[in-house]
């Protein structure tokens, strides 16, 4: 089998030169297709000798093994030549904005609520809910806050209409959610720790007053809850809510129809440069009002107060979404500027946890 | 409540300083408000002495003094006509600030002449109006000496603290600058001065006389009077004058004067009438509606049937307890006074200044609650006071009623008081607190003092003590908690309101907070705006109904937005609707707003204007996430604030609407100023059922391995025949092999009219059949095919395209 090498040579020069598919075709034709010229060679093995045919059969497969290789890599080459021609054409600019994708966001009230409820829930409290239509029952008798107590003056109160011939006292735009202290309590009994966030009414709009704004009420009672656990309670509630260790709260002796004893309770604060500092310094900052549940408060709801007593205390969601969040105005709460709600909404997917934390 | 710290000692003996005071206050309940304290502003001012003045060279009114100061001798022009040698005065130096002028000295020249500092007047320093000369200090004090320690000594009302307090409604006692000195010497800041009762002999029966109907004592129990003859009355002392000025009252003269110092000296209002003007006798009784009086604020009052008033033979002179009238009130000429102390009980007072819309320094302490046992010593007082200053003779006391027995006794457990208050205080000094109070204690039976209304159980001692004690003193104590692992809290609806709303906003809404009340006409666009849901008191006419629907909010902010340029937005809101007046007549609803175009212009093309299938797919994602079934009817004939043909309900059978979606009829749009486009989805998420089982297992999936066969068809169908109808038609044609039915394509309007008939539409579906147990043959899939235009035939009246 003469004239091997020369062969080989001829067809893996002609594929290393070949410029296209077409001219690689031609060339596996010629060499290994069915009468290209290693083909042909192969067949002609059958007419050998057996020690013929023994040197000669590897050596042709050998050289077709060979040319093919070649075939296929130049076969690569040149479609990976071909397609980077291609990648370098196609160029978009890539400063270009991105489609645009509209972005929801939550509005801090109900973000703060969640973060709210995450940490009482964390306490063992759970969530009641009430009306904001309430009975005047509901909302000042059964809170004691009798008819022409001077308190009921100073609620602001919205009135529902009510027709003369409905003999019944107009209902009221519930003025705080302490009327679900007292729905609680009929329904569920004692002991119980509950958390009641929602809207509250009062007539009263100015600077820092919006006829309507958010509360959130607690109750605890049991056996034995006195004012010092209340005071621990909030004092965790507003490390965790302000991410603040030891944050310190002072306790002013105050009045409240439906708690006795009665405190309004201050947080430590400062103002550095004009700029509210929560957690530091000397300076006392009034955040919400509390106090043992007065006997009457319990009597109305069907329980002892011989045997349970307990704490509730009242706070404003808003004041505290400000506070935390550096809002400045209670009236932009309500007024949908969406250039407000995108600056001071928050990620939906951002959802306040005791285990991923509370702020954001 | 504003009193001075002067007023205040007269009341308590104390070495207290008045931070000392103030924090005192607040800690007791006394919140203090405000605090204006002179010596402030006026500490830095020293006293100098003018040695020399010397007329100015070039000005005939301006004199250059040579003036000794504690830094040496200053040249100072001066301009007032009392500026002259050997006077002591006030010195502002260069860089001080003078209050009365808002100015900072600097060194100046005064015509060619320098000048190193001012001579003040009482004008510039605040102290009075004065402003004719400069202060010149009676007396040597000592060049250099503070200014205000020549005042504490020679005019201490000059620097007076003026302190206000927020008073709580259960206090009234602390309406009277006596109830405040009481607290403080509670608490150990001092103690209580004596004011004993002046005794008054009157030497003749008073003239005029007074009786209380029958149906009146319950308002007016008692009422105590003396009749004070040949007074002369005139501008009250110059400390009483001070006093009320310091707390915002107008001195008018002596005799009004005393009744408003003890007003606030004593929380014991009192009225004075002009005996001379008072024909015949005084009645106290209740207006039969309609009779009128001028007050002393000049204003005519009608009075309603039942109120109680004072009255003469000429008919009512006072409004009982709240002010009294013009016509018998006390002038400068007033020569006889009768003098009336009356205890009124708080609800009538309350209920009749509420109505007449009358806020007087009387009513707001009668309605609070004055002390009752302290109605004939406060006569006494007042009119020992108007004897000593105005002179005169007394009458007998006059008397009709007899005062109040309010005496109680309440249990003290000095145990409850250390288990509600959770600090510990000794049962000894529980009682002596009282006792400072001024509650009698005997045994463990507790009488509270007559000036304290508002205690009115063993509650009220707890708090007593607690207050007086301290509660900044609290020390925090854990409370019990769970072992473990903390149990959820939210209630399955709970989740639900979460869930929607961060769904919406996953969706791309920005979430809004409305207000709960809106205007009557927004309301009745919207299906409300009854007078079952009308407040009766609304803060304006743009709140005046409670809102049935979500949707108005919503659209008055996108046009508030719209109007600051934001053309493109989707709002949202989820929180109450009201349906009627009553408690339970409230829903919540989670409702999105889509106005204007899918996003802003691009290069891309993607923007478009928002469609009702965009607040379909929002609606249904809502419904998705909070559980709601798969398979919802979708329903025509939305309300009417929808567009008729563009909107729709999606429904668990024909009354269970669990959402509506669609565009807004253009006319309601327009009546909220909102430029469309805008549709809208509202979701009532408390409607879909919760589920009844626990478990968390969900159904076994199942799926076939053999391979799927999509096969496509077009119908053309009448125009209004609805997409539902064929689709459900097809998946008919075989329950078992159809595993899904859409439409690809739709093909309507003029064009497809002029292709395929009048009123005709083509609408292509692509049909997915599944094979469970062996792989379809060309045979099967024809007979499916076959079924299925034939129930779209029968179902539609839809045929193949061609």
């Amino acid at each position: 089998m003469d004239g091997l090498d020369a062969v080989k040579a001829k067809y893996l020069g002609g594929i290393a030169e070949a410029a296209d598919d077409s001219a690689l075709e031609e060339l596996r034709l010629a060499a290994v297709g069915k009468k290209g010229e290693v083909s042909l060679k192969m067949r002609e093995l059958g007419k050998m000798t057996p020690e013929e045919r023994q040197v000669a059969g590897p050596a042709l497969n050998a050289l077709k093994n060979e040319i093919n290789t070649a075939l296929a890599a130049k076969k690569e080459a040149l479609e990976d030549a071909a397609l980077n021609e291609r990648l370098q054409a196609e160029w978009i600019d890539v400063s270009l904005s991105g489609r645009p994708r509209r972005e929801g966001t939550i509005h801090p009230v109900s973000q703060v609520t969640e973060e709210i409820t995450a940490i009482f829930a964390d306490l063992g409290f759970s969530v009641a809910e009430g009306p904001q239509i309430e009975s005047d029952w509901y909302n000042f008798d059964a809170l004691n806050i009798a008819p022409e107590h001077p308190a009921r003056q100073e609620h602001d109160t919205f009135y529902m209409h009510r027709e003369e011939s409905d003999g019944r006292p107009p209902h009221v735009l519930r003025t705080h959610t302490s009327p679900v202290q007292i729905r609680h309590m009929e329904k569920h009994g004692v002991p119980c720790r509950i958390i009641a966030p929602g809207r509250v009414y009062r007539a009263d709009y100015d600077q820092t007053h919006t006829p309507m704004f958010h509360q959130i009420e607690g109750l605890a009672i049991d056996k034995d809850i006195s004012m010092a656990n209340l005071k621990w309670v909030l004092e965790e509630f507003f490390a965790a809510f302000f991410d603040l260790d030891g944050i310190k709260t002072r306790f002013r002796a105050s009045h409240f129809p439906f708690t006795e004893p009665s405190a309004e309770v201050d947080i430590q604060c400062s103002w550095v440069d004009g700029q509210l500092r929560i957690g530091e310094g000397d300076g006392w900052m009034e955040v919400l009002g509390s106090g043992m549940v007065h006997p009457h408060v319990l009597r109305s709801a069907g329980v002892d107060p011989d045997q349970w007593q307990g704490f509730a205390f009242g706070m404003g969601i808003d004041r505290l979404a400000m506070l935390k969040y550096g809002i400045p105005d209670l009236r932009a709460f309500f007024d949908s500027d969406l250039r407000w709600l995108r600056h001071y909404g928050f990620s939906c997917l951002d959802q306040p946890s005791i285990h991923a934390g509370v702020n954001r | 409540m504003k009193f001075t710290l002067s007023w205040l000692k007269h009341h308590l003996d104390t070495d207290a300083s008045l931070e000392d005071i103030l924090y005192a206050l607040t800690d007791l309940g006394l919140e203090v408000e405000d605090v204006v304290n002179p010596l402030d502003k006026l500490k830095d001012f020293t006293v100098a002495y003018v040695k020399e003045a010397e007329k100015h060279p070039d000005a005939d009114k301006l004199r250059v003094c040579q003036v000794e100061t504690d830094d040496g001798v200053q040249q100072i022009i001066c301009g007032a006509p009392n500026a002259r040698a050997g006077i002591r005065v006030v010195l502002c130096k260069p860089g001080m600030y003078v209050p009365g002028i808002d100015t900072t000295i600097g060194v100046g020249k005064i015509r060619g002449v320098e000048s190193f500092g001012m001579m003040a007047s009482e004008r510039e320093l605040e102290l009075s109006d004065e402003h004719d000369g400069i202060i010149e200090l009676s007396g040597e004090p000592a060049v250099g000496s503070k200014f205000v320690d020549w005042l504490a000594a020679n005019q201490p009302e000059k620097i007076d603290p003026v302190i206000e307090i927020a008073i709580t409604p259960n206090r009234p006692d602390a309406l009277g600058v006596r109830g405040i000195a009481r607290d403080l010497a509670a608490r150990g800041l001092g103690t209580l001065k004596p004011v004993p009762t002046p005794e008054i002999n009157g030497s003749f029966a008073s003239p005029v006389s007074v009786s209380i109907d029958d149906d009146t004592l319950s308002g007016c129990p008692v009422f105590y009077g003396r009749l004070i003859k040949g007074v002369k009355n005139g501008p009250s002392p110059a400390w009483l004058q001070s006093l009320l000025k310091a707390v915002g009252l107008r001195p008018i003269s002596m005799l009004v004067d005393v009744t408003n110092f003890f007003t606030m000296d004593q929380n014991r209002p009192l009225h004075v009438f002009d005996a001379d003007k008072v024909a015949g006798n005084l009645r106290v009784h209740r207006a039969r509606g309609g009779e009128k009086i001028t007050a002393l604020d000049d204003k005519e009052y009608s009075l309603s049937a039942g109120m109680m008033v004072i009255s003469d033979d000429n008919g009512p002179e006072s409004i009982a307890g709240i002010m009294g009238g013009a016509e018998t009130g006390c002038t400068e000429d007033t020569v006889n006074v009768f003098v009336e102390s009356a205890y009124w009980t708080p609800v009538e007072i309350a209920k009749t200044g509420r109505k007449l819309k009358i806020n007087s320094d009387a009513r707001y302490r009668f309605e609070r609650g004055v002390d009752p046992a302290f109605t004939p010593d406060g006569l006494d007082h007042a009119v020992k006071m108007i004897l000593d200053h105005c002179g005169g003779e007394a009458s007998e006391v006059v008397v009709a009623g007899a005062v109040p027995d309010v005496s109680r006794q309440y249990k003290l457990d000095t145990d409850r008081v250390q288990s509600l208050v959770g600090m510990e205080i000794p049962a000894e000094t529980q009682v002596t607190t009282l006792q400072a109070l001024g509650f009698e204690v005997d045994g463990d039976q507790v009488t509270p003092p007559t000036w304290r209304p508002d205690v009115l159980g063993s509650a009220d001692l707890v708090e007593e003590v607690a207050r007086i004690a301290s509660l900044t003193k609290l020390e925090p104590k854990p409370m019990r908690r769970a072992v473990g692992v903390q149990k959820p809290i939210l209630t399955p609806m709970q989740k639900r309101e979460v869930l929607a709303r961060r769904t919406v906003a996953a969706l791309g809404y920005n979430e809004c907070v409305t207000y709960s009340f809106i205007d009557k006409a927004s309301a009745e666009l919207f299906g409300g705006g009854s007078d079952a849901v009308m407040l009766g008191n609304p803060i304006s006419a743009d709140l005046s109904h409670m809102r049935p629907s979500l949707l108005p909010g919503l659209l008055a902010a996108a046009a508030r937005n719209q109007a600051r340029g934001i053309a493109d937005m989707a709002l949202f809101e989820v929180g109450p609707v009201f349906h009627g007046g009553e408690p339970e007549e409230q829903e919540v609803l989670a409702t999105g707003l889509l106005v204007g175009h899918t996003g802003p212009r691009d290069p891309f093309g993607a923007r478009r204007a928002v469609d009702t299938y965009d607040a379909k797919a929002d609606a249904e994602a809502v419904l998705s996430a909070i559980g709601a079934p798969d398979k919802l009817m979708v329903l025509r004939g939305a309300n009417n604030w929808w567009h008729p043909g563009r909107s729709g309900k999606l429904s668990l059978g024909p009354k269970n609407v669990l959402a509506g979606f669609g565009e807004i009829h253009p006319k309601v749009l327009n009546a909220m100023g909102v430029k469309g486009p805008a549709v809208a989805f509202a979701v009532h998420i408390a409607k879909p059922p919760f589920p009844k089982k626990k478990g968390t297992t969900r159904t076994a999936l199942s799926f076939s391995d053999l391979q799927a066969v999509d096969r496509d068809f077009a119908f053309v169908v009448d125009e209004k025949v609805e997409v539902l109808t064929l689709l459900n038609a097809a998946k008919g044609a075989d329950k078992v092999l159809i595993s899904d039915a859409s439409v690809f394509d739709l093909f309507s309007g003029a064009k497809a009219e002029a292709q395929m008939g009048e009123g005709k539409k083509s609408v292509a579906i692509t049909v997915r059949l599944q094979p469970k147990d062996a792989t379809l043959t060309d045979k099967d899939i024809e007979a499916v095919s076959a079924k299925i235009i034939e129930k779209v035939g029968k179902a539609t009246g839809g045929v193949l395209r061609g």
